[in-house]
């Protein structure tokens, strides 16, 4: 069984990712039904700055998943960067172009809809 | 010549040789890109419900508003609490799903066993809060009524809190019955009809002084939905074309039809997805029962299966930020 010493329980690491995970969903929803206006009602990055910690918190949640709960910190490096820099980089230049997008079709096309009869 | 020959064949590895490009094994890798290009997927949807959010920033249904149901709540305004409950059964039958992995590293078949068998019953009771979700959503909580350019009229009382339809509208008797094939020319028909109609919630809303409506469009210094004042309601009511209940693909009491468009697609395909990764886990949890992977000597295909169990939670991660808190 030279295959059962290589690999060491990781019970503990796993269980204090759990924990961490629950406590950023916690602060998530809390923020999320609180609302605190101080935060809800700015305007940060074409966005409100709560929009940019639930942002945030949410790539944290993705980073514990996936190096902890999908093992990515035991790949190679190689494969790390050819499946995290890929997905990273690709979703950022689409996501960036469709909302700049939209805010311009909603620049050009907000002032023609009625909201008075 | 020795270089030509292939002397210790390993079916994990690429071409059954001794080179593991990267250093991960045939299936892993192949499941790693599978993942990538399944997270593009998802991005591209999520990316396009920013498109139509933004184009229409200053009329966007107010998510807190819509997903406001807890089981045996009735009548409570629970906003967040129920999607925040699905996401707790995802991470943590990820949680279970990665103790599987761990106990397969042992290779110790009985806990493997037991963490993969939580892991499906989590995946099982995810399934149908969604479907409770939908449910919720598809029935709506309010009934709003639509204009004739489309847009979506709700009602208010003096606190700004909407009622129901059925709260105030007037019961006027009707003759009116449905138009179903056997009743008129053969190829006509139409639509059930509406429990209210048109007419009876503007007579109700004449004896209700105390109410008034609310259109789509966001106040942006408040981030609430802007609400009529009585005098002028008349001249919105007369627009009236329909009487909107719940939502579906064609129309949405809450708001704009988009919404409920890109919900039921993104749920939907995700839902997808934890339905096949709950199938796959089925099928995985009877191989490490008949014992297939202690025979192999190694519980790869648990760990396979992890990543894409991991990979479903991962995006609900993101749904969650982007139909429920942002």
């Amino acid at each position: 069984m030279a295959h059962a010493q290589e690999h060491t329980s990781h019970t503990k690491l796993i269980w204090k990712v759990f924990g961490i995970l629950s406590l950023i969903t916690i602060v998530e929803v809390i923020l999320g039904i609180i609302k605190p206006d101080s935060l809800h009602l700015t305007h940060f990055l074409g966005t409100s700055i709560l929009n940019i910690i639930f942002l945030l918190l949410t790539l944290l949640k993705a980073y514990y998943i996936t190096w902890f709960f999908m093992h990515m910190a035991d790949e190679k490096k190689n494969l790390r960067r050819a499946v995290v820099w890929t997905a990273f980089f690709l979703i950022a230049y689409l996501s960036t172009l469709l909302l700049l997008e939209g805010s311009y079709i909603h620049d050009v096309l907000g002032p023609l809809t009625k909201w008075n009869y | 010549m020795e270089a030509t020959i292939a002397t210790n064949t390993n079916a994990n590895n690429w071409g059954g040789g001794n080179q593991k490009p990267l250093g991960a094994s045939y299936g892993k890798m192949m499941m790693w890109f599978f993942i990538l290009s399944d997270a593009l997927t998802f991005s591209g949807f999520l990316a396009a419900y920013g498109l139509m959010r933004f184009k229409f920033i200053d009329s966007w249904p107010i998510a807190d508003e819509v997903f406001t149901h807890f089981p045996f709540l009735h009548d409570v305004h629970a906003p967040m609490y129920y999607v925040a409950l699905m996401t707790f059964i995802l991470i943590f039958s990820s949680v279970t799903m990665v103790l599987a992995v761990d106990a397969g590293h042992q290779m110790n078949k009985a806990k493997v066993t037991f963490y993969m068998f939580l892991t499906i019953i989590g995946g099982a009771i995810f399934l149908g809060s969604q479907a409770w979700e939908w449910k919720n959503f598809i029935h709506g909580s309010y009934g709003a009524i639509k204009l004739n350019d489309g847009k979506i009229i709700q009602f208010v009382d003096a606190e700004g809190h909407q009622v129901t339809l059925e709260s105030f509208a007037k019961e006027i008797p009707s003759e009116r019955t449905q138009h179903i094939k056997s009743k008129g020319v053969w190829f006509v028909e139409e639509a059930a009809l509406p429990a209210i109609t048109v007419n009876e919630v503007i007579e109700g809303f004449k004896e209700h002084p105390e109410l008034t409506i609310r259109t789509e469009q966001l106040n942006t210094e408040i981030k609430k939905k802007t609400i009529i004042p009585r005098e002028k309601a008349m001249d919105y009511l007369n627009e009236s074309n329909k009487v909107v209940m719940g939502a579906n693909l064609k129309e949405n009491e809450y708001g704009k039809t988009l919404f409920a468009d890109f919900f039921f697609f993104i749920t939907g395909f995700h839902g997808f997805h934890v339905f096949s990764g709950v199938v796959i886990n089925i099928i995985i949890f009877f191989n490490v029962i008949i014992g297939t992977y202690e025979r192999r000597g190694h519980y790869e295909m648990v760990e396979k299966v992890g990543l894409y169990w991991h990979f479903v939670d991962l995006v609900w991660v993101f749904v969650f930020t982007f139909f429920y808190l942002v």
